[in-house]
């Protein structure tokens, strides 16, 4: 996004970060890259997806997993309508829209985000396709890039 | 191994519980509240504090057993337990527990106990300001997704999508709380009665919960002693027998993002099974519930989950009139339960499910044979009892 534009919830809320021991850290750094990871088992029996990122596979306890690059789709599994700020930095953003994402192509893996691209007060249907907006925050060390979600037309 | 089965063995024989205050009302610190509830449960049951030898509780309660027996003087005690997991899903799970202890003869006597002042430490329904979320936050915290109330609706709109639920059903578990609440000295929402037009009204937290679909946020606390069936005969209250308590969770529910493969659940798909199992009773033995509501899609989905309802004949089961004691098909929540009575992490629910076996509700249903209760819908593990008034 360029500066000129807004962020989808104000600015405040806490920025996406690794689990202390590193997990999750190969996703964030391809969402600077506008590019969408999943979680996969390496294993040629198995290649189970699974999200969010694990140290096994929760199938075949393999420790050999991989993340690969998926389309940036899916479709809307279930929605909520936020009108309290839960946080300080909302109380300016109300409402907002938050949606579970399910993605076909990697096994029905659920994201959550934010819905943009319609009015957060406009109906959105549970089954409506959307596609991946790349939001990137920040500068230099503090760089990070969330994963929003637009209605799109299939 | 002879049967294994914690079936009539034990009973409540003491519940104590302080006044319920708004939240950051009470005049007393938490662990002194957490101290007279003992000593209320104690002295209800006919039983020197003393004799109290094993502690359970819940949802990480910051009153640790050791700091309660030096207190009170406890020259012994042969059994300390946290049931892992937040909000209520420990309710039945701790009592689970203390029968346990019981049954095994780790301990005689021992008390569930909860409780919680929010004046003194903070508050649940808020989000951590802090500069980064790590780990599973990352998912959800960045998004403006960091309540339990937000946690949950993603949920029950599911399950309401599912299986065609309408906004009414979770408006009527909400009157029906508010409906026994007004009969309930102790109800901290006594005087405040819930219309149609007032939860139509009010505003939204997050959809589809309203102001009135989520729980109170409260100061108390609670207390409920288990003995051995046998002792339980000889106190001096009817004893409340414990048929079945069960707890635990399924398949990758605590799975991050919102993974859990079957999502539109209140986690106790396996559960309430092995509590009929258990129990040796089913759904429609059932004269009295009380059922957790930290949200009322909670209740919805705890209820269709042990067989109270078919998933899609919810709008035509969930109202006001079938919920209602004395006469309702199912009485719910007569208490007034977390939404309207107080939230004590459910532990209120259990005592009220006591006093319904005992003949001393507020809203007492006639000649309660089974009365049961489901604890921390949503959750990650829950757990859920069913109590008798005799023990087989």
């Amino acid at each position: 996004m360029t500066a000129e534009q807004e962020y989808t919830l104000p600015e405040g809320l806490p920025a996406p970060a690794p689990d202390v021991d590193g997990l999750g850290a190969e996703f964030w750094e391809a969402t600077k890259e506008h590019k969408l990871l999943v979680q996969r088992c390496q294993e040629d029996n198995c290649d189970t997806w699974q999200w969010g990122p694990e140290h096994i596979c929760h199938t075949c306890h393999s420790w050999d997993l991989g993340y690969e690059e998926v389309e940036p789709t899916g479709v809307v599994y279930s929605w909520e309508r936020v009108w309290y700020p839960v946080h300080p930095a909302l109380a300016t953003g109300l409402p907002y829209m938050t949606v579970l994402v399910e993605l076909p192509q990697a096994g029905n893996v659920r994201m959550v985000g934010n819905l943009v691209g319609q009015d957060p007060e406009a109906e959105i249907k549970i089954g409506q396709a959307v596609e991946a907006v790349f939001e990137d925050h920040g500068e230099g060390e503090d760089a990070y890039t969330l994963v929003q979600w637009r209605p799109s037309a299939s | 191994m002879s049967e294994r089965t914690i079936r009539g063995k034990t009973a409540v024989a003491g519940i104590g519980e302080t006044t319920y205050y708004k939240r950051a009302q009470a005049p007393d610190p938490e662990f002194k509240m957490g101290l007279e509830a003992i000593l209320l449960a104690a002295e209800d049951a006919g039983i020197d504090v003393r004799e109290i030898d094993g502690f359970a509780s819940y949802s990480n309660d910051r009153n640790t057993p050791e700091r309660i027996a030096s207190a009170l003087g406890i020259p012994h005690y042969g059994f300390s337990n946290m049931f892992w997991g937040g909000g209520g899903g420990g309710g039945s799970g701790a009592m689970a527990n203390a029968v346990a202890a019981i049954a095994a003869g780790y301990s005689d006597v021992v008390v569930v106990y909860r409780a919680l002042a929010q004046g003194q430490f903070g508050r649940f329904g808020q989000g951590a300001a802090i500069p980064k979320a790590p780990g599973q936050m990352a998912f959800t915290a960045p998004y403006g997704l960091m309540s339990p109330a937000q946690t949950f609706a993603m949920r029950v709109q599911r399950f309401m999508h599912d299986h065609g639920v309408k906004q009414d059903v979770l408006r009527a578990i909400s009157m029906t709380s508010y409906a026994h609440a007004q009969n309930n000295p102790r109800a901290v929402m006594q005087g405040r009665e819930l219309t149609e037009e007032i939860y139509e009204n009010s505003r939204w937290i997050v959809e589809p919960f309203h102001l009135f679909d989520c729980c109170m946020e409260n100061d108390g606390a609670a207390a409920v002693i288990v003995v051995s069936a046998e002792r339980a005969k000889d106190l001096k209250q009817k004893p409340a027998y414990i048929l079945g308590a069960a707890q635990g969770s399924f398949l990758r529910q605590g799975a991050s993002a919102h993974n859990a493969p079957d999502y539109a659940t209140s986690n106790f798909k396996t559960v309430a099974p092995k509590l009929y199992e258990q129990a040796g009773v089913g759904p429609k033995d059932v004269d009295v519930l009380q059922s957790y509501e930290n949200f009322t899609g909670g209740v919805l989905m705890s209820m269709v989950e042990h067989g109270f309802c078919e998933p899609d004949e919810c709008n035509e089961f969930f109202t006001l009139e079938n919920f209602r004691a004395p006469d309702g098909k199912l009485p719910l929540n007569t208490s007034g339960g977390n939404l309207a009575e107080c939230y004590m992490h459910g532990l209120e629910l259990i005592t009220e499910a006591v006093k319904q076996i005992r003949g001393t509700s507020p809203n007492q249903v006639e000649d309660v044979n089974i009365s049961m209760v489901t604890s921390g819908p949503m959750v990650q593990p829950v757990s859920s009892m069913i109590l008798a008034s005799e023990p087989s």
